[in-house]
Parts: C-alpha cells; sequence; structure tokens
C-alpha cells in the first residue's frame, strides 16, 4: 500500500499480503454521519487471516465509530463494507456475530456480577433437553470454558466467582477466549491495553498472538504506538475521522509511528511558531519532510 | 536500541502459565461463608427471627389454623412478588403492579357481567388486558429508554384513573356487581380461589400456586437461557446486547410476567371475593417491591433469587397476621414492615460485604 492516498476510492491493491488471499473484512472509502457531523470518511481498512490490523489515532479521530461499524453497532452511510467479498449492512451486532466478527470492548465486555462460566457462554449458551425443559448444560459450559481458558493460558480456581473480581487484563482475556470459542475468523479488540497496567498490557498482547497465530484476523484499536508495534502487521493511523497514514510493518519504524501518534505531522509543521516559545523543547521533533515518507500526506475531503 | 526485540511479536516473551491447577491467589472461603453469600439467606434468617418472635409472643400463631392464615396472606403478596422480583434482576421496576391486580380483576368481573357471559371469557380477556399492559410498559421502556420509574408511574395514574371512571360509568358505583352466581363461576373459584384440607387444618390453593410459582421461576432464573438473559440485561444492558442477548424481548417479557402475576392475583381475589374495589391496590406495588427487596433483589439488577422473595413476603405475612394474633394494635403494622425493610436491607448488605469479600 505504498504511497496509496486515503481518499483512493475503490479497490486498492492489496498491500503485502502474504498469499494473495482474499481478505475477511474489507472497507472502501467507507464513512459514517451522524446528521450533519461526518464523524468518519474515506476509510479504506482490510483485515486478513493471521494477521493484526492496527487501528491507532488520538481521542476523536473516528477509532470507536470505525468498529462500531464493523461491529455491527452503527451502520455506514458511505462508501463500501464487505465480508468475505460481499457487500454487508449488520443492523445488530448479532448478524456480525454470526458473520464470525467479535467484538471484545473496552468497557462493556462483561456483566460484572455473573459468574464467569456465565459470562463465557451468555447469549450463546449450550442447552440440553427438549423444549419445554430445555436447560443449560452447566456441567459442559464449566468444561468448556475452563478448557478454553487454559487453552489461553488463563487458569481461574473457580469459575463461581463473579467476573468482577478479576483484574482488567483477565477480563479481556475471557472476553478474547470466548470470541474465539465461538468461531471467531475477525477479532475486534477495542483498547485493550487502555486501562491496564504495563504487566496486564502484556498479557493481554500475548492473547492477541495467540489469537493471531489461531488463524484470526484481528483488529487492534488502540492509541498505545509502542503496544500496536509489538504485535502489529499493518498500522492505520486516523484523524479527524480519516485515515491519515496506513502502512504494513515494513514500511514503517516505531518512531515514525510514534511521531504520527502523538500528533507529529501537526506538531512539525508548528515547529518554527514553538521554537519562539520558551519552555518548549523543539529539539526532537522531525522535520516536517521526515514524516512525509509512507504517510498518506493528502488532507482530509477527497472522498 | 531494544527496536528489534521490540520488533518481535510479543507472544514468546512472557514465559507460559503452564497447565497448573489453580492460580492460587484466591483462597477457599469457609463454606459457611459461601452460604452466606447467596442472596436469600440474609431473608431465611430473617423470615426465621420474625417468626420464632412471633411464636412466643403471640401463643395463637402455634396453632395450625392460623399459620394456613399466615400462609395465604403470604401468598397473596408472594405470587406477586415473584414476577416483580424477576424484572427488579431484570434491572427495572413496576409501580403499576398494584393497580394492575384490580385492572384485571374489573375487566373479567364487568365484561362477564355486563354482556352476561361465562365468567371464562372474562378471565380470558382479562390475561389478554394484563400482558398488553406489560406489554406498554416494556415497550415504553425500551422504545424512549426513559427510567422504568417513570414509565410505570404513568401507567400506574392512568390504571388507577381508569379503574376508578370506568367502573363508575359501568356500573353507577365504586365497585362491581357480585358474579358468584354465573356461569362457569365454581370452576374458576376451584382455580383460583379455593381451599383444601391438610390435617385438619383448611389451606387456600394460592399457597400451593405461589410455591408451585416460586419452583419453576428458581429453575427458570438459575436453569434457563432466559434466566441468564435475565440475569445479563439487568447486570450489564450494553454488555449483554453486545454479545448477543435479545435485550428488547427480555425486557418486555419481564413486563408480560408482572401482567400474568397481576392477572393471577386479580382472579383469586375476584373469585374469593365475588366483587372487585375499583379503588383498591394503590400502594401494593410497594409491598411486593419491599417484599422482593427484603428477599435480597438488588434494586439496580443483575442479582437476586426467586426464594429470596418468598421468604420476603412470608416475613409480610408473618408481620401481618401475627400482631393481630399478639393482640396489638393492627396501626403498627406499616412502621413494623419499615423497620424490617430497612433491617433486611442494611443485614444482606452487611452480609454481602463480608460474604464476598476476598
Amino acid at each position: 500500500m505504498t504511497d496509496h492516498t486515503t481518499g483512493t476510492l475503490g479497490a486498492v491493491p492489496q498491500d503485502t499480503a502474504p498469499d494473495g488471499d482474499r481478505p475477511l473484512v474489507e472497507l472502501r472509502g467507507a464513512g459514517k454521519s451522524y446528521g450533519n457531523i461526518r464523524a468518519l470518511h474515506g476509510v479504506d481498512l482490510t483485515v486478513h487471516p493471521s494477521r493484526v490490523t492496527c487501528v491507532l489515532g488520538d481521542n476523536g479521530a473516528g477509532k470507536s465509530t470505525l468498529i462500531k461499524i464493523v461491529s455491527g453497532l452503527h451502520q455506514h452511510t458511505e462508501g463500501e463494507f464487505l465480508v468475505d467479498g460481499a457487500p454487508v449492512r449488520f443492523s445488530t451486532p448479532r448478524e456480525a456475530l454470526d458473520k464470525g466478527i467479535a467484538t471484545v470492548y473496552q468497557d462493556l465486555a462483561v456483566v460484572p456480577l455473573m459468574p464467569v462460566w456465565r459470562n463465557f457462554f451468555l447469549g450463546s449458551e449450550m442447552t440440553k433437553g427438549p423444549w419445554p425443559v430445555r436447560r443449560l448444560d452447566i456441567d459442559r459450559m464449566k468444561k468448556t470454558a475452563d478448557e478454553e481458558l487454559r487453552n489461553m493460558g488463563i487458569v481461574l480456581d473457580d469459575l463461581e466467582q463473579p467476573i468482577g473480581t478479576l483484574s482488567g487484563g483477565q477480563r479481556q482475556c475471557v472476553a478474547i477466549a470466548r470470541a474465539v470459542h465461538f468461531g471467531a475468523r475477525v477479532l475486534i479488540l477495542d483498547e485493550p491495553t487502555a486501562a491496564l497496567g504495563v504487566k496486564q498490557s502484556g498479557v493481554v498482547l500475548k492473547y492477541i498472538a495467540m489469537a493471531r497465530d489461531r488463524g484470526l484476523g484481528v483488529i487492534f484499536i488502540t492509541h498505545n504506538p509502542h503496544h500496536a508495534y509489538m504485535v502489529g502487521d499493518h498500522f492505520s493511523v486516523l484523524r479527524l475521522g480519516t485515515v491519515e497514514l496506513s502502512a504494513d510493518r515494513s514500511e514503517v519504524s516505531l518512531e515514525e509511528l510514534t511521531n504520527h501518534m502523538a500528533g507529529g505531522a501537526e506538531l512539525a509543521a508548528l515547529k518554527h511558531e514553538l521554537a519562539q516559545v520558551r519552555g518548549v523543547d523543539t529539539e526532537e521533533l522531525p522535520e516536517e519532510g521526515d514524516l512525509q515518507a509512507p504517510a498518506a500526506a493528502t488532507p482530509e475531503g477527497k472522498s | 536500541m531494544s527496536m528489534a526485540r521490540q520488533a518481535e511479536p510479543a507472544v514468546d516473551t512472557p514465559p507460559a502459565p503452564g497447565p497448573k491447577r489453580t492460580d492460587g491467589r484466591t483462597v477457599r472461603r469457609p463454606p459457611a461463608l459461601r452460604l452466606l453469600a447467596r442472596p436469600e439467606v440474609g431473608v431465611f434468617l430473617g423470615a426465621v427471627a420474625v417468626l420464632v418472635f412471633f411464636l412466643f409472643t403471640a401463643p395463637p400463631v402455634r396453632d395450625g389454623s392460623s399459620m394456613a392464615n399466615i400462609l395465604y396472606q403470604s401468598s397473596t403478596i408472594g405470587i406477586m412478588a415473584l414476577p416483580v422480583a424477576l424484572l427488579m434482576i431484570g434491572g427495572e421496576f413496576d409501580l403499576s403492579a398494584g393497580v394492575a391486580v384490580v385492572t384485571s380483576a374489573l375487566t373479567a368481573s364487568m365484561l362477564s357481567y355486563q354482556l352476561t357471559l361465562n365468567v371464562w371469557v372474562g378471565v380470558v380477556v382479562a390475561l389478554v388486558v394484563s400482558l398488553a399492559v406489560g406489554v406498554f410498559n416494556g415497550w415504553m421502556l425500551v422504545r424512549t429508554g426513559l427510567p422504568s420509574f417513570l414509565v410505570t408511574l404513568g401507567t400506574f395514574l392512568i390504571l388507577q384513573g381508569v379503574n376508578l371512571a370506568v367502573t363508575k360509568l359501568v356500573t353507577g358505583n365504586v365497585a362491581t356487581d357480585d358474579i358468584s352466581d354465573m356461569d362457569g363461576f365454581d370452576q374458576a373459584k376451584a382455580i383460583f380461589a379455593s381451599s383444601f384440607e391438610v390435617a385438619g387444618v383448611q389451606v387456600k390453593i394460592t399457597v400451593v400456586w405461589w410455591l408451585v410459582f416460586a419452583a419453576l421461576a428458581t429453575w427458570v432464573l438459575l436453569r434457563t437461557k432466559y434466566g441468564n438473559w435475565v440475569f445479563a440485561v439487568g447486570g450489564n444492558k450494553e454488555s449483554a446486547r453486545a454479545v448477543g442477548v435479545p435485550v428488547t424481548f427480555t425486557k418486555i417479557s419481564l413486563f408480560m410476567l408482572v401482567g400474568f402475576g397481576a392477572w393471577f392475583v386479580g382472579m383469586h381475589n375476584l373469585f374469593s371475593f365475588n366483587t372487585v374495589q375499583s379503588g383498591e391496590g394503590v400502594g401494593q406495588e410497594l409491598i411486593y417491591i419491599a417484599a422482593a427487596v427484603i428477599g435480597g433483589c438488588l434494586l439496580t439488577g443483575g442479582h437476586g433469587s426467586a426464594i429470596g422473595p418468598v421468604f420476603g413476603a412470608f416475613m409480610f405475612g408473618m408481620v401481618q397476621q401475627g400482631i393481630v394474633y399478639a393482640g396489638w394494635n393492627p396501626d403498627w403494622f406499616k412502621a413494623f414492615l419499615g423497620v424490617m425493610l430497612l433491617g433486611a436491607v442494611l443485614i444482606n448488605l452487611w452480609v454481602q460485604r463480608t460474604a464476598t469479600r476476598r
């Protein structure tokens, strides 16, 4: 995807896709308007199996809107949204789940007061028996939940404990394990490390890598370029509702990514002005020209 | 620089925990404490305490027939407290539950009497009306996103007014006419308001219905998909929706369940007293809610049981009748209830804090 500009509509030749396979999920020039507010426009994004696509961006850049479209909570108002090459338009998260797109939300992944195993199977409970006496297959659910959690390397003493008593990282991991178990092919992670400590973030990143190794396509939304660079294969930086940078791992260094994320492009443009102000250290800021390399330099609005 | 190492996928860095048995961070709590963490245990102890108290202070309570009377009193509260408790676990409450009972009874009574139909027609139409009230409450709530307090307060006032006005309009009186000599009355009475003898004591059939419904509700709540959804929509509606739980269906059906309860109690009142007073039912909704809360249901939803409200309703029936049997002024009843409610809530709070602390 070298030097392709953000606004380009239509089929973009896939970036260095490993074996040229069809993307699981593809957005082409997708956008979303709430009334007269254009939250997102001209976004291209592809998700391949066994690859982690990182979406970075500051607050208000449109990350949440983007995942809400893909996860079925909202519908796009422009552009195309394809799953397995076929255009789709989800009206409920259930439809997205049925297509194998599972979302792990930062804050609403679980119901805190419910036991771990009930949370694990919530919405897709295992049952046994004919209708009037159809009941939960509790033993099988507990056993499966325990196995799946152990497969992901999570060992819990007591699956009956309310999930609210687990740490934030553990909760995210349970949610990821749940998505993997229910046959998710695409896993969307909404800032899974935002509220976590350093060590817990590492644990979550490990599970992201594990999910990727099990063949899932992962969309990893974050505003931490360090976390993104540890597991990412492709990076899209959103700014003001559109893609500012879209680059493969081979085309961008952590430093460049960090600069982009930190609003580096904007700051660089202001470098000379900032230099005039006492107490603002501009030494470390890159020159404006340095940032243009893989970046989609076009300003917004070409879509 | 450490860049090169960072660039590696993180998967090989953290040591794999290995298949150990436990994570060793939680100590298994003693069985007594784990038992106390259950929502119905606090109220069970409370009910036993009230029972023992009245067994000592009011000798007539020891008699079998008074106990049957206490259970009957408890059952009329308890049958409604059950769906109200389920609704509360589902994160909502229904202020119209008290007058909805009267609405249901009035519908059945007036329809059968005025059109001279078999009472069963009235009974069925009353069921439809009660369920419709539930659907209206639930649908309004889901569509508007208003708190259930406001929506059901509106329904409460509407039903209260309609009950009085329509009854006066139709019968010219505040009460309905006696339907005891109409077709099908005896059959209906056998189901809703008969009594049977156990060891020389007359026991009302509502006691049986109450316990059957409680067992059914417990099974549904703990052993079915639907029960799982009830806990989920009360605990965290957004999460539930995001993982595919039909939140709208669950909420509306819970309100319909309250409608069903109101219909059942309404039919009981109609067939045991033959007429209905149109102004009744106001204030009962708070009794049901109180019984559910005393029964360990969390007012904010997501936690509770169906057994708890059974004991909650029993405490109410016990106190109500116990005061009479003890020969005290029954005016004290409500004051007693208030103390009991606060006491129960505090005990529940304390029990949960100590028992769920890690």
